[in-house]
């Protein structure tokens, strides 16, 4: 066991191509993570319609999502839609299955902030004229989106780690794409996995500390 | 002029509001008394809309609150109420919460909003607090402030439902200073309350509700010094 030699050197040799991946992967969870709160505002506003099919459209996406491993849904993005005819690039699908997983949890998690609000909050903007939809908007969602914000950072680092998964449909441009295709090469694993591994906790821990401070900044009450 | 005529309200087998008639005229104070459960709440919000109501009629200056087709958010532009738990608007500092109706509801100006909330907010006593979160205010500071808010729609009626009922004895004096203000201002008002002494000082007349119906309504003289309906009596009886 303890034969083996390191070659850290192969491996630090490599960090410039494996930093330019991690930039990709950053991407990928950013614009994931925006897409993700995006569909998950609509799917909160679904659930909170009153409309059957709407609210049964967003019980279905939330469920799928929160109970089917992240990996088959990117599997289902990449090879299952590409069953139909619909082919998308390795990283199109990477992208979708994750945006599709965060919209579920991040519609799950609205849904809880929005329960912590007394109903009180949005009769009172009523109350002064305003529309169900203004009330909503001006009262009811900044203070749910305090309350969602840091379980949503969570996400976001959720995010980041599952982009490894994009090796599974092909993908080789991200940081762990990288890191495969290298470690095929070189059969250095040990090294290029734990630098590859120092990189996503950089990354992850860099996103929670500004997340906090942008949180302190932002929600002063 | 509000009219309320034979409202009827009921929730599921509960009848509240049993045909209650009243007109309140323009300038006029009523406040509304009576135990818990007598309805005296549920009329308030009938009035601005907020709950339906089974049957009967309410109008404002001639406008029927409950027709299909009536423009709820204008109406209740024109009739300001504040309830008994504030609902102070957290992520708002007090002169942003007293700022918000006015610009999205009648779309006014920032600096003209401002302007009108500045003024407000020192009509009540808060010219100081403009930049505090609520959550950092007692609670009838808290509540002025939610009538400074109800006041800067510029409202020709207000309602105030129990508005010193959740607060510490000691800050009830400074809530109830501040309605006294707006009645000898020559606000239309009906406000529910518990507070006897008010009542009977601010009051053009007083109603007192008892199970869903209007059992009296006088001079806050006649009611409180020779009350006709048994029930009066006997809900004076055990409140003095």
């Amino acid at each position: 066991m303890f034969n083996y030699t390191f070659h850290w050197n192969q491996a630090l040799r490599a960090l410039p191509q494996m930093l330019d991946g991690a930039l990709v992967t950053l991407e990928i969870a950013l614009l994931s993570m925006a897409i993700g709160l995006a569909c998950a505002m609509v799917l909160t506003l679904f659930r909170l319609s009153g409309n059957r099919v709407l609210s049964g459209f967003a019980a279905v996406w939330v469920e799928v999502a929160r109970n089917t491993p992240a990996l088959f849904q990117i599997y289902m993005a990449h090879f299952g839609l590409g069953n139909f005819g619909i082919h998308l690039s390795p990283y199109a699908a990477l992208l979708a299955g994750i945006a599709f997983n965060n919209a579920g949890y991040l519609a799950e998690n609205f849904r809880g902030a929005l329960k912590a609000i007394p109903d009180t909050q949005a009769r009172a903007g009523r109350s002064l004229g305003m529309s169900s939809l203004q009330a909503f908007r001006y009262i009811v969602m900044p203070q749910m989106l305090r309350i969602a914000f840091l379980p949503a950072t969570n996400q976001m680092v959720w995010a980041i780690l599952m982009t490894s998964l994009g090796v599974t449909v092909g993908m080789n441009t991200d940081l762990a794409g990288i890191t495969q295709e290298l470690n095929a090469r070189s059969f250095r694993t040990f090294e290029f996995f734990a630098l590859a591994a120092v990189i996503y906790y950089v990354i992850a821990k860099a996103v929670t500390l500004a997340a906090r401070a942008f949180a302190s900044r932002m929600f002063r009450y | 002029m509000i009219e309320i005529e034979n409202v009827r309200k009921s929730f599921g087998a509960l009848e509240v509001l049993k045909g209650i008639d009243l007109t309140v005229s323009k300038g006029e104070v009523v406040t509304v008394i009576g135990g818990s459960g007598s309805g005296k709440s549920t009329l308030l919000t009938c009035i601005n809309g907020l709950e339906p109501i089974d049957s009967g009629r309410i109008t404002l200056d001639g406008t029927d609150v409950h027709a299909k087709g009536t423009d709820l958010n204008k109406l209740r532009s024109k009739v300001g109420i504040v309830f008994q738990q504030w609902n102070a608007f957290p992520h708002l500092t007090v002169l942003e919460n007293v700022m918000l109706a006015p610009r999205k509801v009648l779309g006014l100006a920032k600096d003209r909003a401002e302007e009108i909330a500045v003024k407000q907010l020192t009509h009540v006593g808060l010219a100081e607090k403009l930049s505090v979160y609520p959550n950092r205010m007692s609670g009838g500071q808290q509540q002025r402030m939610a009538i400074a808010r109800a006041l800067a729609m510029s409202p020709e009626y207000m309602l105030f439902d129990e508005v010193t009922s959740a607060l510490d004895p000691m800050l009830v004096g400074e809530v109830l200073d501040t309605l006294r203000m707006l009645a000898s201002e020559g606000m239309t008002m009906i406000c529910v309350t518990h507070e006897m002494k008010f009542a009977r000082e601010v009051s053009d007349r007083v109603a007192f509700f008892h199970q869903g119906v209007m059992a009296e309504i006088a001079s806050p003289e006649q009611l409180f010094d020779a009350p006709q309906h048994v029930e009066t009596q006997k809900f004076l009886a055990a409140t003095h």
